[in-house]
């Protein structure tokens, strides 16, 4: 994900000691008091106003939202007066903290208290407390497991996107002509909108009759090229869109390594007498194994994500071959509006991410100290 | 495959065996870049290139305009983006122009709130050092950088039924958070490597001048790290313009994005090619043009920190 030594530079500047006096101190441990009253204060009327238990409040939850901003600010504000110097330093972090605080920190807690929920949002009876009952369903799911089995087949596609996202880097830092018009070309379909990409290759380039896909394919020989009839050649096409979008993504991140990789190493491999394939394996892709891994855990992390083009092309058909976990829960609340459980099998999806990625991450350090 | 072919170039002795290994490489070379260059380009040209096609040169596969087929205007006119039909007033167009706008809305705000929030963040954590409980440095950036691992079904219902109650649903701003929230990771990771190769003595030499942490930041720190800025500007914009599935789930009529009109034509159109090609090269458009402008920068960008 990033590199993992530790930052080499944290530095502490010469700064003359900063005398905060004491009536500053004051003022500032004031402001974020008053704040922190006006939060809990609203958040507490607005709650007791929705449980019913009393009959004034807000329309919305809106004030809550503007309490949390005010109490933001108030808070940046009580560490310069209270902190001085050390103060407009945290103010640095402070702003993108307390943002992943209030949309991915509370969402992703307020995500763990739906899943136990019996939610069913077109039902008339609202939101039940269920205990584990979602978790339970889950085990019994056969689609869910399936598609988490295709989630398997669609990160072990990761390497081959890898290898060939390696080998077009190592073209395009090749002395070539006309570099940067090959660069463009190269990057273009990483720009494009997974869900233009599903129309203009899924459901135009591939079609069965006037597709010029399927016009090679019977040039080529295969009488009735449909590409989205039976399960691998289904799984195949939508992983090779997939790809094709994603795999510049991966040549732009291996051609920034390639040319941050010294000339002089480069070189004394080749005045070893290696020859190109030798000096690749040798040379070239050890040095290359801490790029090459940030690569494929992005690559891997988006892979998990997957979900536009199914979504727009297959619909996880047919007979879910090429469903993904996402697009799979994405038509348990499209179709069956159960929020509840949809969202216990995102949360069950989230635990096996951390704990995939987590391996990848040992998997990866022990493999990199094997090997260089 | 020879990696740095300019080893290859100064051969002293001409001998026949080596001029044909030279040749035989660079045919390999100069074939695997045709090739891929084509299979990247071809469903753009089939897409651009069938917006301007009948039916009958669809049905026959038509592929070289004015060789085997007419251009025609037919796709845009259906669109009302046609020479004759712009000056015209057209509902399909209206819809489309709104659209357009509010994914340039979304899309701009997600990427500058991300660029502002993760700028600040990354060069705060790549200078000092902080404690915020037990969390130090490495965990705040860990802290960060994690959030790029949720997947959108985690999020997307718990936003559902908050921006229910905040009363955000189908707003732009609402859209904007969730959008920041998904590439400020990114954003954090590509500029702290940045701040990271900016040697810290140039902070210091404007300390000592009299500047203000926040006046070396802005004014010193800020314009060495434009290419990783414009790098992490553009990733952001192509992931936010390009985004579907919280589109698709958290608006309804005025903040549609462009992404979920697509999506919406796609099966009620069925076999009216020539629009629904129109449709997805004017959705692909803006991107693309950046692309081609800024292509340079994206590289430039990650190549100073992100990836060593």
């Amino acid at each position: 994900m990033t590199n993992p030594s530790p930052p080499t530079r944290e530095g502490e500047f010469v700064v003359p000691p900063d005398e905060v006096p004491a009536g500053r101190k004051t003022t500032g441990r004031i402001i974020l008091w008053a704040a922190s009253l006006l939060l809990v204060g609203l958040a507490l009327v607005q709650t007791l106003y929705a449980a019913g238990a009393i009959a004034f409040g807000f329309a919305t939850w809106r004030p809550v939202l503007y309490a949390y901003g005010v109490w933001g600010v108030a808070l940046g504000v009580g560490q310069v007066l209270t902190r001085g110097e050390k103060g407009y330093r945290a103010l640095f972090v402070l702003p993108a903290a307390l943002f992943t605080l209030a949309v991915a920190v509370f969402p992703t807690l307020f995500a763990l208290y739906i899943a136990t929920l019996d939610w069913n949002l077109s039902s008339v009876s609202g939101p039940h407390f269920a205990g584990l009952d979602n978790f339970i369903q889950m085990f019994h799911d056969a689609y869910y497991w399936n598609a988490l089995g295709n989630m398997l087949y669609y990160l072990a596609a990761v390497f081959v996107e890898y290898a060939i996202a390696f080998a077009l880097a190592l073209l395009l830092n090749a002395e070539i002509r006309a570099r940067k018009f090959f660069r463009v070309a190269f990057l273009l379909p990483f720009m494009l909108s997974p869900v233009a990409v599903s129309w203009m290759i899924g459901k135009s380039l591939m079609e069965y009759r006037f597709g010029p896909a399927a016009r090679l394919a019977r040039d080529l020989g295969w009488q009735t090229p449909a590409f989205f009839a039976d399960p691998w050649t289904a799984w195949l096409s939508i992983e090779a869109m997939d790809a094709w979008m994603w795999i510049p993504f991966m040549v732009i991140l291996l051609l920034a390594g390639l040319q941050g990789l010294s000339r002089e190493v480069l070189e004394a491999a080749k005045v070893d007498g290696a020859s190109g394939w030798q000096a690749f394996w040798r040379v070239i892709f050890p040095l290359m194994l801490p790029v090459s891994i940030t690569t494929v855990m992005i690559r891997v992390i988006f892979k998990f994500k997957l979900a536009d083009i199914v979504i727009n092309v297959t619909s996880g058909g047919p007979g879910g071959a090429t469903d993904t976990v996402s697009s799979f829960i994405y038509r348990v609340y499209r179709d069956r509006s159960n929020v509840g459980y949809g969202t216990a099998l995102a949360i069950f999806y989230l635990v096996l991410i951390i704990a995939l990625l987590l391996f990848l991450l040992k998997w990866s350090n022990r493999f990199r100290r094997n090997v260089t | 495959m020879a990696i740095s072919p300019e080893l290859d170039e100064p051969v002293v002795v001409r001998d026949p065996m080596r001029t044909a290994r030279v040749a035989l490489y660079r045919l390999l070379v100069y074939g695997g870049l045709i090739f891929w260059a084509f299979v990247s380009l071809a469903p753009i040209y089939w897409t651009v290139s069938t917006s301007f096609k009948a039916a009958v040169d669809v049905t026959r596969g038509h592929l070289i305009p004015w060789v085997n087929f007419q251009p025609r205007w037919i796709g845009w006119r259906s669109l009302g983006l046609s020479p004759n039909t712009i000056f015209e007033v057209s509902t399909p167009r209206a819809q489309f122009i709104s659209r357009f706008e509010n994914s340039t809305i979304v899309a701009i705000g997600a990427s500058l709130l991300a660029l502002v929030l993760g700028a600040c963040a990354a060069y705060g954590l790549s200078r000092f050092r902080y404690r915020f409980g037990p969390m130090r440095n490495t965990d705040l950036l860990f802290f960060f950088v994690s959030q790029l691992i949720l997947p959108p079904v985690v999020l997307a219902l718990p936003f559902l039924v908050l921006y229910k109650e905040l009363a955000l649903l189908d707003t732009h701003i609402g859209l904007i958070f969730v959008y920041t929230l998904t590439v400020l990771p990114i954003v954090i990771w590509i500029m702290r490597d940045q701040f990271n190769s900016i040697p810290m003595d140039l902070d210091e030499a404007a300390l000592v001048d009299g500047l203000s942490v926040w006046g070396v930041f802005y004014r010193i720190i800020l314009p060495i790290a434009l290419p990783g800025l414009v790098a992490a500007f553009i990733l952001s914009l192509v992931l936010t313009w390009n985004e579907y599935f919280f589109a698709a789930l958290l608006t309804a009529t005025n903040a549609k994005t462009l992404p979920v009109m697509v999506a919406s034509q796609t099966g009620s159109q069925g076999i009216n090619w020539w629009s629904m090609a129109a449709l997805s090269t004017a959705a692909i458009a803006p991107l693309v043009v950046v692309g081609i402008v800024l292509e340079r920068y994206i590289v430039k960008g990650l190549a100073t920190g992100a990836v060593k």
